[in-house]
């Protein structure tokens, strides 16, 4: 088993009161609880600190982790002769019996010990336990939101090996995902968490949603948005173009005389919503010139600067544009 | 929200009941009932909430078992994070709207 400092963990002295290191997590579980911080590698050190005052907060097993005497973190170490049966018949769980502490995760082995109200390890073998529930991210692309998915998500979750003993594992569990999908939705599986014990029903998964970023398309809940570049004379005089959609490419109507910024709607050729039918695209006009225009494209634009009266900023000096 | 295996997408337009609340938050049917009360949750027809709730819930239940929050907190929390879901998806719409940047 390798050693944990828990005091170091949550940055107190071996001798802190019980205030002190209840006041030292709470500042802690503030700044790195994965559901406030923005730090990606908050919730791997909340669990620490959680873990750290899952066992101090308790005098039984701070008593019992202070008995493990002092290793530098990441150590293996072994607990004392007899140490885990003296803990458990004080928490009146005397039947334990004793096994190898080789692999096993201190955190999990102080979770197991549990603090007398809750379920020992000798009666979790018949309790009625349900599934934990499990929650993660997805990170999918547009084009899978799109037609539904399947995904392979690596977690870690708690079981109880052949020895009785409690310890979290990391698990590849695949989920399969329906269409109806935007950035920032939730996904409840229901079932398909942890194991329910002994005929308890299972957990249930819950999937997040985050959209990966698209080359073409950005997205506003069931809505597309896509940037359609046309030149000068197609916005002037109305074209037919193709634009590309998450179901392929379809022709596009420009009306003549089109504003860059003008939106053209596709309805329905957004994605899918969960509660039937379709979010819609917009193609948002942009009007663009040619790179580097050839001689004949300038002569031509020449010509339409000396024959046109238009003004663009005729509104800077409060004068009508001829439009 | 009745069959096994069953997906469900939790959206606004799902009707989720107490009970099923109470499962899917693992906050207690009391609890709900009293951030209820506090208006941190609204009930629509046949005290049916909206299935958008879940998410916010299950944080903010999770933000008060850690933190140890008393209800009124958890109340304010779960307001918080409904104004800061409503303000993502305004970002979300704006930002969507913004041409990109030419290559």
């Amino acid at each position: 088993m390798k050693y944990k400092d828990y005091y170091a963990i949550l940055g107190v002295a071996r001798d802190a009161s019980a205030e002190d290191i209840k006041k030292a997590y709470r500042k802690l579980a503030q700044k790195y609880h994965p559901d406030v911080t923005k730090d990606p590698k908050g919730e791997e050190k909340f669990k620490e600190i959680a873990e750290a005052w899952q066992t101090l907060k308790n005098a039984d097993k701070r008593k019992a982790y202070d008995e493990l005497g002092t290793h530098a973190p990441g150590e293996s170490f072994q607990p004392p002769p007899d140490w885990e049966r003296h803990f458990r018949e004080r928490q009146g769980d005397g039947a334990a019996s004793s096994f190898s502490f080789e692999d096993l995760d201190l955190g999990d082995l102080f979770e197991s010990l549990r603090g007398g109200s809750r379920a020992g390890a000798r009666s979790r073998a018949s309790m009625q336990i349900p599934g934990e529930d499990f929650e993660a991210t997805v990170h999918l692309r547009l084009e899978d939101a799109y037609s539904g998915t399947q995904v392979d998500l690596n977690l870690e979750m708690p079981e109880i090996d052949a020895e009785g003993r409690l310890r979290h594992a990391r698990k590849t569990i695949k989920a399969r995902i329906p269409k109806g999908a935007t950035d920032g939705m939730r996904l409840r599986l229901r079932g398909q968490g942890g194991k329910g014990l002994n005929g308890a029903p299972n957990g249930d998964l819950y999937l997040n949603v985050a959209l990966q970023p698209h080359a073409l398309f950005r997205t506003s809940g069931h809505d597309l948005y896509l940037d359609l570049p046309l030149a000068p004379w197609e916005a002037a005089l109305g074209a037919t173009v193709e634009v590309p959609t998450l179901s392929g490419a379809v022709n596009l109507k420009v009306p003549p005389n089109t504003a860059a910024g003008r939106k053209l709607r596709l309805g329905g050729k957004g994605l899918p919503k969960p509660s039937g039918g379709e979010g819609d695209l917009y193609a948002i006009v942009q009007i663009v010139n040619p790179a580097a225009a050839s001689e004949r494209e300038r002569a031509l634009f020449k010509d339409l600067a000396q024959s046109s009266s238009f003004d663009p900023r005729a509104h800077f000096t409060g004068e009508r544009s001829h439009g | 929200m009745a069959d096994e295996n069953e997906a469900v997408w939790l959206e606004a337009h799902v009707r989720v009941t107490l009970v099923e609340l109470s499962r899917c938050s693992g906050f207690p049917e009391a609890t709900l009932r009293e951030l209820l009360e506090y208006g941190a949750i609204a009930p629509g027809e046949g005290e049916t909430f909206p299935g958008d709730c879940v998410g916010r819930l299950r944080r903010a239940a999770r933000l008060g078992e850690d933190l140890e929050l008393e209800v009124p907190a958890v109340a304010l929390v779960l307001r918080f994070l409904e104004r800061i879901e409503s303000l993502e998806a305004e970002v979300r719409r704006l930002h969507a709207q913004v041409p990109a940047p030419r290559r």
